[in-house]
């Protein structure tokens, strides 16, 4: 595993490179989010108590931290198609599940740096709320479901150019139906059953409940730490089979 | 030392190796030489552990390419074919990634750097991020980055490919001077004259068979010591002597257009496989 770090260590550098710009385009969406959905179109919504606002942001921390994770899966194509540096760690002797490990862990960092931009954001639109212990749970468990399913569908992509195709076909979806927006408990019967299969529904469930210094059920952590195994030993299966 | 029984591989309906048997000795600059697509880098991927052979047996140094994998990464260093340097990073913090791949020692990274960018003459650029070097620099920074780790087998595809004859020719002594440090290296390149120049023996390649190993020296005894080029009805033909004397007799009282020069392994390619060496 100890190439885990090396992994980690080059993915850190990257970002280290292009923090300004990483910051900046992190908070593009979550701004535009909460002026046009919090204070435009919600601005007198009230949810289970809660101002529009208060609603979105926790709803925005369990969006971004996907789609900040699932972004690894982007550097990891330019790596391995465009410059072709995933060769030199094939050839490095490191198990595959050590590169699985780092370049996971590279993920999650990313979402955490996001979701500490929404922090911040949500500081500057005057909204507190608690950022406790189970908040940070629910955000690494997530991180980790999206990071382990970018390194997956890296391996398994042939080109730059269908990776695009496969955040269209399961993030943007996600994104919108996972509970980030609405209260999933106000579409259709049939539909809420259907978002039960989301893993962003549970996220944003349990960040918005402990946000909101509520107790979270115990069910999305551990669905999420689950699917989050799951893609992760499947990871390792691609990256293997990404060999040849 | 490298011992190949057997090998092949096969993608779908491609038999890139069918049957190689070959063997390199420690310390020895051995050339594969071969046209595009005669199975010259999928040697190399499963020497060095990137891609699976489909069947046969491969060792370096005692190590199983399948088996210790592990333990073959460790023995070998790769410069592969397309520069693969991390463009978003310095010269340094390529090398320190690759010493950090291969669990050396922070102390040792540092030391080893220093001492590798001095060899490949490059050291004032360690700070400069890959993408603002030349392609001869980016090549022998990949060199310096493959001997980070120390490896006693050192795997060059195609080297030099893309590069202008000087800087070449710079490649060419930096790969004599690892050779004589106590490296074995495995050298693919279609260049012929890189191959006669450099390699103590040399392989030829086609189409997934190994179809002649010696000596350059050997390889090209087998033909004479000289060619003769001749045109005739627009096309190229080329003719074998032991001697200058008997080329010369050859051509007295011939018309036409004619050229006398020394037989290189080009011509034992083409006479062994009718076909020419070209990328």
């Amino acid at each position: 595993m100890r190439g885990c770090f090396a992994i980690y260590y080059r993915e850190l550098l990257i970002l280290k490179k292009k923090f300004f710009r990483q910051v900046a385009s992190m908070s593009v969406g979550p701004t535009l989010y909460l002026i046009a959905f919090g204070l435009g179109m919600g601005k007198d919504v009230q949810l289970d108590g809660h101002s529009y606002l208060e609603f979105l942001i926790p709803g925005l921390v369990a969006m971004n931290s996907m789609t900040q994770s699932f972004a690894i899966a982007s550097e990891i194509n330019i790596a391995r198609f465009y410059w072709r540096i995933f060769e030199e760690f094939q050839a490095a002797p490191i198990r595959n599940i050590a590169y699985v490990t780092g370049e996971v862990m590279a993920g999650i960092t990313r979402a955490l740096l996001s979701v500490a931009v929404i922090i911040i954001l949500a500081l500057c639109f005057g909204i507190v709320l608690s950022y406790n212990v189970f908040f940070w749970l629910a955000v690494v468990l997530n991180s980790f479901v999206f990071a382990s399913l970018a390194v997956c569908l890296a391996m398994l992509v042939k080109s730059h150019a269908d990776q695009a195709l496969l955040t269209n076909f399961f993030i943007t979806p996600m994104a919108f139906l996972g509970g980030t927006f609405f209260p999933v408990d106000r579409m259709p019967h049939w539909a809420q059953k259907a978002l039960q299969f989301l893993p962003l529904t549970h996220a944003a469930a349990a960040v918005r409940s402990a946000s909101f210094g509520q107790m979270p059920g115990w069910f999305s952590y551990v669905l999420l730490a689950a699917i989050g195994a799951l893609l992760f030993v499947l990871a390792f299966y691609c990256v293997n089979k990404a060999k040849d | 030392m490298i011992r190949i029984e057997k090998l092949t591989k096969h993608y779908k309906t491609v038999r890139a190796l069918q049957g190689i048997d070959l063997q390199v000795a420690a310390g020895e600059l051995f050339a594969y030489l071969g046209p595009n697509g005669s199975g010259k880098t999928t040697t190399i991927r499963i020497l060095t552990g990137l891609s699976r052979p489909t069947s046969g047996d491969a060792y370096l140094h005692g190590f199983h390419v399948e088996h210790d994998t592990l333990k073959v990464k460790k023995e070998c260093g790769l410069v592969p074919q397309t520069i693969n340097l991390d463009h978003e990073l310095t010269v340094f913090e390529n090398m320190d990634i690759h010493g950090r791949l291969f669990h050396m020692p922070a102390r040792e990274r540092l030391r080893r750097i220093d001492e590798l960018l001095e060899y490949v003459e490059i050291q004032e650029r360690k700070s400069s991020p890959i993408k603002q070097l030349s392609g001869g620099m980016k090549r022998r920074v990949m060199v310096a980055r493959a001997l980070m780790h120390s490896p006693r087998i050192l795997f060059l595809d195609e080297p030099t490919v893309g590069l202008d004859p000087g800087i070449r020719r710079r490649i060419w002594s930096l790969i004599k001077r690892i050779q004589q440090a106590g490296a074995t290296i495995f050298l693919t390149t279609h260049y012929i004259e890189e191959a006669e120049f450099l390699a103590e023996r040399v392989a030829f390649l086609d189409e997934g068979r190994i179809i002649a190993v010696d000596t350059p020296h050997n390889l090209m005894a087998h033909l004479g010591s000289w060619a003769l080029d001749e045109i005739a009805n627009g096309e190229m033909e080329t003719t074998y002597f032991k001697d200058r004397g008997e080329a010369n007799r050859h051509i007295q009282g011939q018309e036409g257009s004619f050229s006398l020069r020394r037989v290189n392994l080009e011509d034992v390619f083409i006479f062994l496989t009718g076909k020419k060496v070209v990328p």
